[in-house]
């Protein structure tokens, strides 16, 4: 009875979602005021409505009702207290339902915290953000239902799979879904200005803290997802230019682009067309990746579901979105005003060259993550593209785009002497260069790459600390989000060189080892001592003891596993990795040698300055924390100062 | 000293070189790094290009898979034709004979294909659609052979 309670409630909160989107927005067409009202008590009852539909699968999660066909497909009574609550995300239908939840939950943010905006504009992105809703509450009752019954209901479910059972994947997908819901906020911010007609700054700037929060979300997702391949998936890998991992990083290259863009629309009254037509292109890439993820067109352990009907329900409402909005886009442009006169050699124009470059980026990245795909669906054959596409193409667009980082930054507004500019960026070029050439020259695996990646990040942190210096020299209080902006870059300069040393510098053994052997990389030596059975909750597994002594001298013991999980029978390695500052050791227990008397094959890593990948990333989203947090800009936010 | 119009004209020239460029290597890169896929059928019948990698998937042949330590060996097969693959690593968890595999690589001197990666499934009932399909296009070949020798 309860689930048909939570199926009812979903069913309502369509009905409401559509309310919310069409009173509102006919509303302000017709400059009812009532109407206009409604926004927010109905973003609020769609909320309340959707929360109770997901409260009431996480109820049949926790307590195995396996007569639910979800449940029963991705729990299993056996299963540990937080993998179930997991669970509920850890398929298809649940997953869109936690997208719509967390949709809905941006809509009632954007309700509760814009009581000073205009009663129009709000009821106009409230509105458009309810036509979404709409949209995805509608696929998720026509095609991907989660409180379908099971009859009979089986005894026991079929487990969640194994490799999405760590710490990791509980927190990786909402991360990565609220940041690609929070893309509609701007979405809905820069639609409804597109619909007022008016293209001032205004909307610039109250969708400003929307988008660094989304984004925000989406890098600390990205990052988790690519920390959790990294120590699950048994590779030692963080990036694979996978179609999803791609599909996760189109829209954040997209808000980056956005976040600044908006900075400029704010501050200087210019790029607005292009702020508009990047806050579009970021929320319709994360609806492509929706598809991509969701509809099953990819190999992938992010594709859940194999149903054709699905995936050209999200493909309807992608064309939906960018033709509707595309439309507004055409017709309302051409009204927006210019900025002020920007100079060639000036903060906008910096800015412009690096979101140019971010959005050619994201063409490319698209073009090799897409082809494939359409490809197969004109039935020409069948053709993947490889990992060195990606590398070949990305790389060299992000060298300019960091590089710009620093002159962008010291650049003033307008219009910068050039002699000016090349003054202060010399102390940073002097030091980025000497590093460079030590690095590629006087170290033993030194390639030139390695000595750009080097320099580039060498370049970025002296670049800011000769901003941050002069920044102290001048009088006046020094806002957050002067230090938020410092933090975030510090983050691209650590990722930069987590990428650069560990690609660079790795080293990788694949070796058979009998009890008593050892290999030795680096200064460290790795000694198999024995390998025990081993049980958890709802596996067994076979552990091996590996000590680590670091020039000879004992260290640790690492323990990696193989596991086998009952209901599923599947196997799963579990590495074990000793992370430190400098860098990580990592040991994966592969297969026992067929036919040998106690042999296995053991996968044994040394990776340099692999943690400052992750590092990096939160260092990004603490400083878009400290930028939302500026007060000033929150007050601005909030109207005030419009 | 040039004017401001002159300059901004470089400069935009500038810009849309830079832009052209970037599109030709970014062209070029895609058209060399295109991985084409075959079935193990059209791997035997030369259909596969030599020199370049390329990726074959279908079944791991029942009783086909050895291993000496991290070098392996195994037959692709999509029930009608086999293709030997080796393979110098550790196997994804999933890899097992009897279940769907695609493998990444090229065929050697030999003749023989040699894996540089090889990709299983992540999900125990899931099969990689590229393997899927290697298996339906034998079927179907196999099905209308049939129809032919009735004939």
């Amino acid at each position: 009875m309860i689930v048909e309670i939570g199926h009812f409630a979903l069913i309502l909160a369509a009905c409401v979602a559509l309310l919310q989107g069409v009173m509102p927005l006919t509303g302000t067409a017709t400059n009812n005021l009532r109407w206009q009202l409604l926004a927010r008590p109905a973003a609020i009852t769609q909320f309340l409505l959707l929360a109770l539909a997901y409260g009431v699968l996480t109820h049949g999660a926790l307590s195995d009702d396996f007569s639910i066909n979800y449940i029963a497909g991705h729990s299993n009574s056996l299963l540990p207290i937080q993998y179930k609550v997991a669970s509920v995300w850890g398929g298809h239908e649940g997953s869109l339902l936690l997208w719509v939840l967390m949709l809905s939950g941006w809509t009632v943010a954007v309700a509760l915290f814009s009581r000073s905006l205009p009663l129009a504009m709000v009821a106009r992105v409230i509105g458009v953000l309810g036509l979404i809703s709409a949209g995805f509450l509608a696929f998720v009752l026509l095609t991907s239902s989660p409180f379908e019954r099971l009859f009979p209901a089986p005894l026991d479910g079929k487990d969640l799979n194994p490799l999405l059972q760590d710490p990791g994947l509980v927190i990786h997908p909402p991360m990565l879904y609220m940041g690609y819901v929070g893309f509609s906020v701007a979405f809905a911010f820069a639609v409804a200005a597109l619909i007022s007609g008016r293209m001032d700054a205004a909307w610039a700037r109250w969708s400003r803290p929307w988008t660094v929060v989304a984004w925000m979300f989406m890098t600390a997702g990205i990052a988790l997802g690519s920390w959790w391949a990294y120590y699950e998936l048994g590779w030692g890998g963080w990036w694979f230019w996978d179609p999803v991992e791609n599909a996760s990083l189109m829209p954040w290259l997209f808000g980056t682009a956005l976040i600044h863009a908006l900075m400029v629309t704010d501050k200087r009254g210019g790029f607005k067309a292009w702020a508009v037509l990047l806050a579009i292109g970021a929320f319709s890439l994360s609806l492509l990746g929706t598809f991509l993820v969701r509809s099953g067109v990819l190999t992938s352990v992010h594709a859940f579901a194999n149903d054709p009907e699905r995936g050209v329900f999200i493909l309807i409402l992608l064309a939906l979105v960018v033709g509707i909005s595309l439309t507004l886009f055409a017709w309302r442009a051409p009204k927006a005003t210019l900025g002020g006169k920007i100079g060639l050699v000036s903060r906008e124009s910096m800015l412009l060259a690096n979101s140019v470059l971010l959005v050619v980026a994201t063409a490319a990245v698209l073009l090799g993550t897409i082809y494939p795909l359409i490809v197969d669906a004109l039935n020409l054959g069948k053709l993947s593209v490889g990992a060195p596409y990606f590398n070949a193409v990305f790389v060299p667009l992000m060298v300019p785009v960091i590089f710009l980082m620093v002159p962008g930054g010291i650049a003033h507004w307008r219009e910068t002497r050039w002699q000016s500019l090349s003054r202060s960026m010399r102390i940073p070029a002097v030091a980025a260069v000497l590093v460079g050439l030590a690095v590629c020259f006087f170290t033993t695996r030194g390639t030139w790459l390695s000595g750009v990646g080097t320099a580039l990040a060498t370049w970025v942190i002296v670049g800011l600390v000769v901003q941050i210096i002069d920044r102290l020299s001048k009088p006046g209080r020094i806002a957050p989000s002067f230090w938020g902006m410092h933090l975030a870059h510090s983050g691209i300069a650590a990722i930069v060189l987590g990428v650069t040393l560990v690609s660079g510098y790795e080293e990788e053994r694949d070796v058979r080892m009998g009890i008593g052997d050892s290999v030795s990389i680096s200064n460290y030596t790795f000694e198999l001592k024995d390998v025990v059975l081993a049980d958890g909750p709802n596996y067994k597994a076979l552990r091996a003891n590996v000590a680590v002594s670091k020039d000879g001298v004992p260290f640790e013991v690492l323990r990696p596993e193989k596991r086998k999980y009952f209901s599923s029978n599947m196997p799963m390695t579990e590495a074990a990795i000793d992370s430190g500052w400098f860098r990580d050791l990592y040991v994966a227990l592969g297969e026992p040698i067929a036919g040998e008397e106690r042999q296995w094959s053991l996968r044994v890593y040394y990776k340099p300055f692999v943690s400052w990948l992750w590092g990096g990333a939160a260092l990004m989203v603490l400083g878009g924390l400290l930028s939302v947090s500026d007060r000033r800009y929150r007050k601005s936010a909030m109207g005030v100062a419009s | 000293m040039m004017k401001p119009r002159q300059q901004r004209f470089l400069w935009i020239t500038a810009g849309v070189v830079a832009l052209a460029a970037a599109g030709f290597f970014i062209l070029n890169a895609f058209q060399s790094n295109l991985v084409f896929f075959f079935t193990p059928s059209q791997v035997v019948q030369g259909e596969a290009p030599e020199g370049r990698p390329f990726r074959v998937g279908g079944m791991v042949k029942m009783g086909s898979l050895l291993k000496d330590g991290e070098n392996v060996q195994f037959v692709v097969t999509d029930f009608t034709h086999d293709v030997p693959v080796m393979y110098t690593g550790l196997v994804p968890d999933l890899f097992k004979e009897g279940k769907g595999v695609v493998a990444q690589g090229q065929i050697s001197d030999g003749g023989r294909f040699t894996a540089s990666e090889v990709l299983a499934k992540h999900d125990e009932n899931y099969m990689p659609p590229e393997a899927q399909h290697a298996l339906d296009e034998a079927a179907a070949a196999k099905a209308a052979q049939s129809i032919k020798t009735e004939q």
